[in-house]
């Protein structure tokens, strides 16, 4: 499953490293985070769910990146 | 401006008019330390926080952490030295701030740019309930219900039209200025702009299926599909921020120790400035803003042109673009068949074209369309009598009293008469009145109207060699080919062939020579999917070659493809001279730091001086033409 999600991050660089702590979560199978549109994509993988996936995402991208925000 | 903008850009302000009040004010020791600190929390406190949020989250090498050592050291230098010169310190914060800020000003504004060029999302659909108009969400439209749009408001859902005719905007759909004429039974895009009059439209489409919403993913996503450049520049940015750390680390101590061994005086202090000058160069921020942000500007600046670019990585391959491959109908030619000319008659012209027009009255074959269209009026049908159809022939009937064969030589033939046979390229209608030859129409598929300065503009842009491939019999093609100046011309193929075709080609070119294919992507799917860019003109509305194009013009001419190709090369040819730009002038920059031939100034002209202008250069790929 994919979903996309809009965030808030300031720099090129940041959102870089939001996208591999989000990859780097637990039942994410891919991420992409687009800095110009401002735009998380996820994929789950299978029988995941995404909301507590995402809870989980959001900590992880917070602790490399204290400034970011992901909209859930 | 934003609210965080308006806010920092205060605290620049403010910082920036303490310091230069400070530095008119005779005051010293303790009091001026003081005093300067001031100005400096006012603009890097957030800088300081993230900084030690990152050590503490095991985050260490960010640019904050860069910023917050570089400075923590100078002034910690100043202190040492009691030099009192903590103005280099806070000038390193307060520009790194301003160069922040510029940052995020300038993506913000593109940002809105480019969603402004593509500000074509409607917001609501009008639903007829109990007689009165109803406003609701496009998503909760139902397919099969009707909607109403009014005279300015945008179409926001596929459909067809079942009631009232009115002109249509599909400028922003197409690019196309012309406004289009439509009424019952016609189909209505969204995103098309109704002008004059009231209608009813009876979707076809859910609201996420519709052409709009479908352009609108594509645009959003493009930059979402990285570039080799990115990539590299993100791998680049992971061992380049650690390293130069390590370098700046290694600099303040090993110099000083070994100078010690030497017996010399260790100058510690002069090899920490060094060290700091280093970190204040070393941020990549340049380098990894600007070329996202070129990509960016460049799929904003086509898609304003009506060039859909499905991704960074595919505008990245458009610019190495060498062998364009085209195909014939649809593409270069309009796929519309037209009486082009008239030989041998027997009779006027104009009664050929009426007699043949009435014989083929009953036919609904393009070629019979094309023939009823040239003739141009209205056509009596009690006239006609004893069709008779004969099929991959012609027709034979009874026109007026007189019996009209019209058909091609397999047709005259059958019917023993000599017919004619014709040098021009096209289909052959032959027409015998009362078993006597009375000439032939000529009709063919009409080259596009640009279609032959594309070709042009395509050999001005750097592609090598133009392919044509066709099912087309090999005269109608190579004439075609000839007309329009392309460079090789493969006919009678089957869609089948095609792929052959360009698989071939493929394997012929050198790896770094791209191979474009262009068709309109009616049945070119597998083709657009096999060639290493496929692009799909005309093709809006129709899903399958979106699916498998990577590039999509919304409207159908070919001009568009040259221009694509300029702005690919552009927008690519921005992005070297931004990284060769942005690294050329760090590592000039951090060796003169390391020998000791720069200070803080320079260094700061080294960070944020070069990304200031790497984004200025990164927003003109919004502007090309």
């Amino acid at each position: 499953m994919k979903k996309a999600y809009k965030i808030d991050v300031d720099c090129a660089n940041c959102a870089n490293k939001m996208e591999d702590a989000a990859k780097k979560t637990t039942g994410v199978k891919d991420a992409i985070v687009n800095f110009m549109t401002l735009k998380m994509h996820v994929e789950f993988e299978d029988g995941q769910d995404p909301k507590t996936v995402m809870q989980q995402v959001r900590q992880n991208c917070k602790k490399v990146e204290s400034d970011c925000e992901i909209f859930l | 401006m934003n609210q965080k903008q308006k806010k920092m850009l205060l605290r620049i302000f403010i910082a920036a008019a303490i310091l230069i009040l400070l530095h008119f004010l005779p005051i010293t020791g303790a009091v001026r330390f003081v005093c300067y600190m001031v100005p400096y929390l006012v603009v890097g406190y957030d800088i300081l926080i993230k900084a030690a949020k990152g050590i503490k989250n095991h985050q260490v090498f960010d640019e904050c952490f860069l910023m917050s050592i570089a400075t923590i050291g100078a002034i910690a230098l100043a202190l040492y030295e009691q030099s009192g010169d903590y103005t280099e310190a806070i000038a390193v914060m307060l520009f790194y701030q301003i160069g922040e800020w510029f940052q995020s000003y300038a993506v913000g504004k593109s940002r809105r740019n480019i969603s402004e060029l593509m500000d074509i999302r409607p917001d609501h659909a009008n639903i007829e309930q109990d007689g009165a108009l109803v406003q609701v969400d496009p998503d909760e439209v139902e397919i099969g219900s009707i909607i109403v749009v009014q005279p300015g408001e945008k179409i926001p859902i596929d459909g067809m039209i079942v009631e009232g005719t009115t002109t249509l905007n599909t400028s922003a759909l197409t690019g196309e200025s012309l406004p289009q004429d439509v009424g019952i039974g016609d189909e209505a895009l969204s995103g098309c702009i109704n002008l004059t009059g009231l209608i009813k439209i009876k979707t076809t489409k859910e609201f996420g299926e519709s052409t709009v919403s479908k352009i609108l993913d594509l645009v959003e996503n493009a930059s979402s599909r990285k570039s080799r450049s990115e990539d590299f520049i993100t791998k680049f940015a992971r061992i380049y921020t650690p390293a130069v750390c390590y370098a700046a680390l290694a600099l303040a101590v090993l110099p000083p120790l070994v100078q010690l061994l030497m017996g010399v005086p260790a100058q510690w202090d002069n090899w920490t400035y060094r060290a700091l000058t280093f970190l204040v160069i070393s941020c990549p921020c340049a380098l990894v803003i600007s070329i996202p942000l070129s990509f960016f500007a460049g799929i904003g600046g086509a898609s304003h042109e009506g060039i859909l670019i499905k991704g960074s990585n595919y505008l990245e391959t458009l610019s190495k673009a060498k062998i364009l491959v085209f195909d014939k109908t649809g593409t270069l030619t309009q796929g519309i068949f037209e009486v082009v000319d008239i030989h041998h008659n027997a009779l006027e012209n104009e009664t050929l074209l009426e007699y043949a027009a009435l014989a083929e009255s009953a036919s609904s074959h393009p070629i019979s369309k094309s023939i009823q269209k040239a003739y141009g009026k209205t056509l009596d049908r009690t006239r006609v009598s004893d069709i008779q159809e004969q099929s991959g022939k012609g027709v034979v009937a009874r026109v007026d009293g007189h019996t009209v064969a019209a058909g091609n030589d397999k047709l005259m033939a059958s019917l023993g008469i000599q017919a004619i046979a014709c040098h021009t390229a096209g289909t052959i209608i032959h027409l015998a009145i009362d078993g006597a030859y009375a000439g032939h129409i000529v009709i063919a598929d009409v080259i596009k109207p640009h279609a032959k300065e594309a070709i042009a503009a395509l050999k001005q842009a750097g592609v090598k060699e133009t392919v044509m491939l066709t099912g087309d019999r090999k005269a109608v093609a190579d004439a075609v080919a000839k007309d329009l100046g392309i460079d090789h011309v493969y006919s009678e193929l089957l869609p089948a062939d095609k792929v052959k075709k360009v698989e071939e080609l493929l394997e012929k070119k050198s790896p770094k020579e791209k191979l474009v294919f262009v068709g309109d992507g009616i049945n070119d799917a597998p083709v657009l999917r096999r060639s290493d860019i496929g692009i799909a003109m005309g093709a809006m509305g129709s899903d399958a070659a979106i699916e498998a194009a990577d590039v999509v013009l919304m409207d159908d001419d070919p001009a568009k493809i040259a221009l694509a190709i300029r702005i690919s090369r552009k927008c690519l040819s921005i992005v070297y001279q931004n990284t060769v730009f942005a690294i050329a002038v760090k590592f000039i920059c951090l060796v003169l730091g390391a020998l000791g031939l720069t200070n803080m100034w320079v260094a700061i002209f080294a960070d944020v001086g070069v990304m200031v202008l790497a984004v200025l250069n990164a927003i003109r790929a919004l502007l090309i033409r």
